[in-house]
């Protein structure tokens, strides 16, 4: 996120798009909420009628993957009206002309005609958040998670600069990271490009620069994306270890991912449970689970906390980092010897930028948003204030794009999946806890009512639901959550494999895998499960 | 007229005999609280608009001739407050007798939420066992309700309106309400129907905020009986990114709760479902206790076997294909649910043991 979540209260306008935020970042919601209560006005842009749209000053209901149109329509809005911020534009940016030309194309009647919004509605959006004091954007994966992912981040990012919402409390452009620590994963440099601290591999000077910290020359040529990986097993990948990921179940298209893992001739899994990723494995090792092990999460707006062991791991539980150092050390790579995660973080600290300024006693009341570059920094809770990264914001002119699949005779609906409030992911965590099983114990695909009475479907019936690489068995829940023609599932339950059905196609700058959309077909089961 | 040096206002007004410096639009509650005297309250919750209704709290000002309740009473240049008089303890002694005649005689377990023993400290505090007054009560439990997370036991309820206030408030949910008034009152839901059929997201707020444990954790309540002293462990929540700060419950060796930490910088005493009551995979039965290694090639089982044994597996399988195939066919996939230190080794392991950056985590699918 640019911007703090304490920012959220702050905005005057909030343009909330392919984020379910009341159901995936619930605490984060209330805190909208708040500013809603204060008089902030809010957007929504969403293709279902999610909770958060019920909410909306102006409710877009966009068709799955027409976001770009959408984005598009606004900015040509904007400039129509004159809505621009001049002097941002100049003080800070670049190639507005060349964006502003772009736009023109985009008038609401053609956005309408691809995303099915209404036209009047883009433009209500459009002056709405153009004339904003302090317009803040929240996203989540419903922008990113498409063939258009970088090209949905980017037309935001227009709307960012063309209305210099960026750079002030209560601006910004947030995404509402999904996990509780994969901005540390990346910050940690579990990454096939950049080193610890977002540094690149392909610079020497990073690569010299490690060099001298671990005593290892590692390649200039950044690795493979886990797609591409999964993609080249038993090929050029023979060997994997998997640390915390039910891989099987959470990857789009389950049999390519299944059929992947088992052509290796080694396969490493590092889990709390016996996932069915787990199950593929030559070797399972058992990991300290939450609550038993310290160490440190970073969250959604940068700011890295402590989390602490209250009681001792289960059985012969160990932590992560010590079954990795172990084996490590066991095939001779140098610089292993930790013996604490303190240690081991304060390692890290030592090696990226963004970090230099922290160690594992200062981030002990998570007082700091990275970057802290060096120590006594307070840290930095709004990003981009008064330069970018790069120097000047960088205006783009994406096109609008068709999804990876798009409705046909043979596969008619719309298939988008997500999350629900009482479950997370593949349910290794929520499956096995009493309430929220209660609250949801069973897979549902959410269909329009309109439609399970046109398609002969029952609302708590069995359906078929078929895409190009699979199908499966699923019970139908009649929701006007839902729009007519497109149907929504989550992926967390492994009885219902809804990830065998996606896997359509993947951004192609990102590798993210456009999970959002896919086209199936839906019929009346003539039996129930077994 | 503000002092820069510690960003009070300068007006001053004098309490307990000493003359303090408010900020304007404190209450009288508030400055007292910054002198840490003990003013006893049971319907505030400082998240909170100020209420006034259980009357605890009032203090004598002078000039005016009823006490006032220090809440809801905004501080003033010139007053004279006092917060500790043999009146005002006499008149707290009543109202505390009054409140604690609307509760059964019962032990609250502090299992049942955070502010659960507001109301047992206060009875102990003021001599107030029920006695002097007897009669009615208000509310009724409503043990029907099949969900398995909020225990509803209205019966402890003392009409302070927390629990309704804290789901409008600071949830936005406004999914409790109040039916009736007087020994009628009611707190419920919708149609005076279950949780689970109204606007709750079971965010466990109004648990937390109940001073007499009448809305409670059934999750935590399971172990009652469990023995050793309940204890809290500062941590962060390990679902979404929001990264809410919680307190780990424990009893010896075992998690009997979570709890949210009112100050979290993120979430500021606020959780979801999930990070309330979705804590009991830690000590499943299920878990991986013991590494596994799989016998007899790839159609083979795994079976248990030390740590040396499959440690020493792990790294010649890696080893083997390393001498084989070359550096570049192995890889690893770091987890994004795990701390830095995991992801941290993870990319080590790759980098410093294969000199490549073939490694990823799960952020693309």
């Amino acid at each position: 996120m640019s911007n703090p979540l304490a920012d959220m209260e702050l905005p005057d306008v909030i343009f909330c798009i392919g984020t379910n935020m009341t159901e995936t970042h619930p605490v984060a919601a209330t805190r909208l909420k708040k500013a809603m209560r204060r008089g902030a006005k809010l957007i929504v842009a969403d293709p279902r009628r999610i909770p958060l749209a019920q909410k909306a000053d102006v409710y877009l209901p966009l068709r799955v993957g027409s976001d770009v149109a959408l984005l598009g329509a606004m900015a040509h809005v904007i400039v129509r009206e004159g809505l621009v911020d001049r002097e941002f534009i100049e003080a800070r940016t670049e190639d507005y002309e060349a964006m502003s030309q772009h736009v023109t194309k985009f008038t609401p009647e053609w956005a309408e005609s691809i995303s099915g919004v209404p036209a009047r509605d883009i433009e209500a959006a459009a002056i709405l958040y153009g004339k904003a004091e302090r317009g803040a954007i929240y996203y989540t994966l419903g922008i990113t998670e498409h063939i258009c992912g970088v090209d949905n981040v980017q037309s935001l990012c227009n709307l960012v600069l063309m209305t210099g919402n960026i750079g002030r409390e209560g601006t910004g452009i947030n995404p509402m990271r999904g996990q509780n620590n994969i901005q540390g994963a990346g910050d940690c440099g579990a990454l096939p490009n950049n080193y610890p601290g977002f540094q690149p591999v392909s610079d020497p000077a990073n690569q010299a620069k490690f060099k001298a910290a671990w005593g290892v020359e590692v390649d200039l040529e950044p690795g493979m994306t886990k797609v591409r990986a999964l993609e080249a097993c038993g090929d050029g990948i023979q060997a994997m270890l998997i640390c915390g990921e039910n891989t099987v179940v959470s990857d789009p298209d389950r049999k390519h991912c299944e059929h992947a893992l088992r052509s290796l001739e080694h396969l490493v899994v590092i889990d709390i449970f016996l996932t069915e990723t787990a199950a593929l494995a030559d070797v399972v090792l058992p990991a300290a689970a939450w609550g038993e092990t310290d160490g440190v999460f970073a969250n959604t707006e940068r700011r890295p906390q402590r989390v602490r062991q209250a009681v001792p791991p289960m059985g012969e539980a160990k932590p992560d980092w010590w079954i990795i150092a172990q084996i490590a050390q066991r095939l001779g790579a140098p610089g292993f010897e930790w013996e604490s995660a303190k240690d081991v973080f304060n390692e890290l600290c030592s090696v990226s930028e963004t970090y230099a300024g922290l160690d594992w006693d200062l981030v002990a009341e998570g007082r700091h948003h990275w970057p802290v570059p060096e120590k006594g920094h307070p840290g930095t809770p709004v990003l981009h204030v008064g330069e970018f990264l790069r120097g000047r914001g960088l205006f783009k002119t994406p096109e609008y794009r068709d999804p990876a699949e798009t409705v046909d005779d043979e596969y008619p609906v719309w298939l988008t999946t997500g999350r629900r409030l009482a479950h997370y992911h593949t349910r290794t965590m929520t499956g096995r806890s009493v309430g929220t099983q209660f609250l949801v114990p069973e897979e549902l695909v959410e269909v329009h009512p309109d439609d399970v009475r046109d398609w002969k479907l029952e609302d708590g019936g069995f359906a078929v639901m078929a895409s190009r690489r699979g199908e499966i068995l699923v019970k139908v829940k009649a929701t006007k959550q839902s729009p007519r023609g497109t149907v929504f599932c989550s992926f967390s339950f492994g009885d219902v494999p809804v990830n065998t059905l996606t896997g359509s196609g993947y951004d192609p700058l990102t590798d993210t895998a456009e999970l959002k959309v896919c086209t199936v077909n839906i019929e009346a089961a003539s039996t129930a499960p077994a | 007229m503000s002092d820069d040096t510690n960003g009070y206002e300068l007006s001053l007004l004098e309490l307990d005999g000493e003359e303090l410096k408010f900020r304007a639009g404190e209450t009288l509650y508030e400055v007292a609280q910054r002198r840490n005297k003990d003013v006893p309250t049971l319907c505030y919750d400082p998240r909170l608009e100020a209420f006034g209704a259980c009357r605890l709290c009032v203090v004598e000002v002078d000039g005016i001739r009823n006490p006032v309740a220090s809440c809801t009473t905004k501080a003033q240049a010139g007053m004279v407050v006092r917060t500790k008089t043999e009146a005002l303890e006499k008149h707290r002694k009543t109202l505390m007798e009054l409140v604690v005649s609307e509760n059964p005689e019962a032990t609250i377990d502090p299992l049942r939420g955070m502010a659960s023993q507001e109301l047992g400290v206060l009875a102990e505090r003021y001599g107030a066992d029920g006695s002097r007054f007897q009669g009615k009560h208000s509310g009724s439990s409503r043990p029907d309700d099949p969900n398995p997370m909020i225990g509803r036991d209205y019966d402890h309820c003392i009409s302070c309106y927390r629990c309704v206030r804290v789901c409008a408030e600071q949830e936005g949910d406004y999914a409790i309400s109040i039916k009736n008034r007087g020994f009628g009152t009611q707190i419920t839901v919708e149609f005076d129907g279950f949780l689970s059929d109204s606007a709750c997201t079971f965010c466990g707020q109004c648990v937390q905020t109940c001073p007499t444990g009448a809305l409670n954790d059934l999750r935590a309540r399971k172990h009652e009986d469990t023995p050793g002293e309940l204890e809290a462990t500062r941590s962060i929540c390990p679902y979404c990114g929001v990264g809410c700060s919680v307190d780990i419950m424990t009893k010896e060796d075992t998690v009997v709760a979570v709890r949210p930490a009112m100050d979290g910088p993120a979430n500021e005493g606020a959780l979801c479902v999930k990070g309330q009551f979705g804590w009991e995979w830690i000590q499943n039965p299920e878990r991986l206790t013991k590494p596994l290694v799989r016998k007899g090639g790839k159609g083979g089982e795994l079976v248990e076997a030390t740590w040396e044994e499959a440690l020493e597996r792990a790294a010649q399988g890696f080893a083997q294909v390393r001498d084989t195939h070359g550096r570049h066919a192995v890889y690893a996939v770091a987890s994004g649910r795990a701390p830095h230190e995991s992801a941290y080794s993870v990319q080590k392991f790759i980098r410093a043991g294969f000199m490549s950056n073939l490694v990823d985590n799960c952020s693309r699918a």
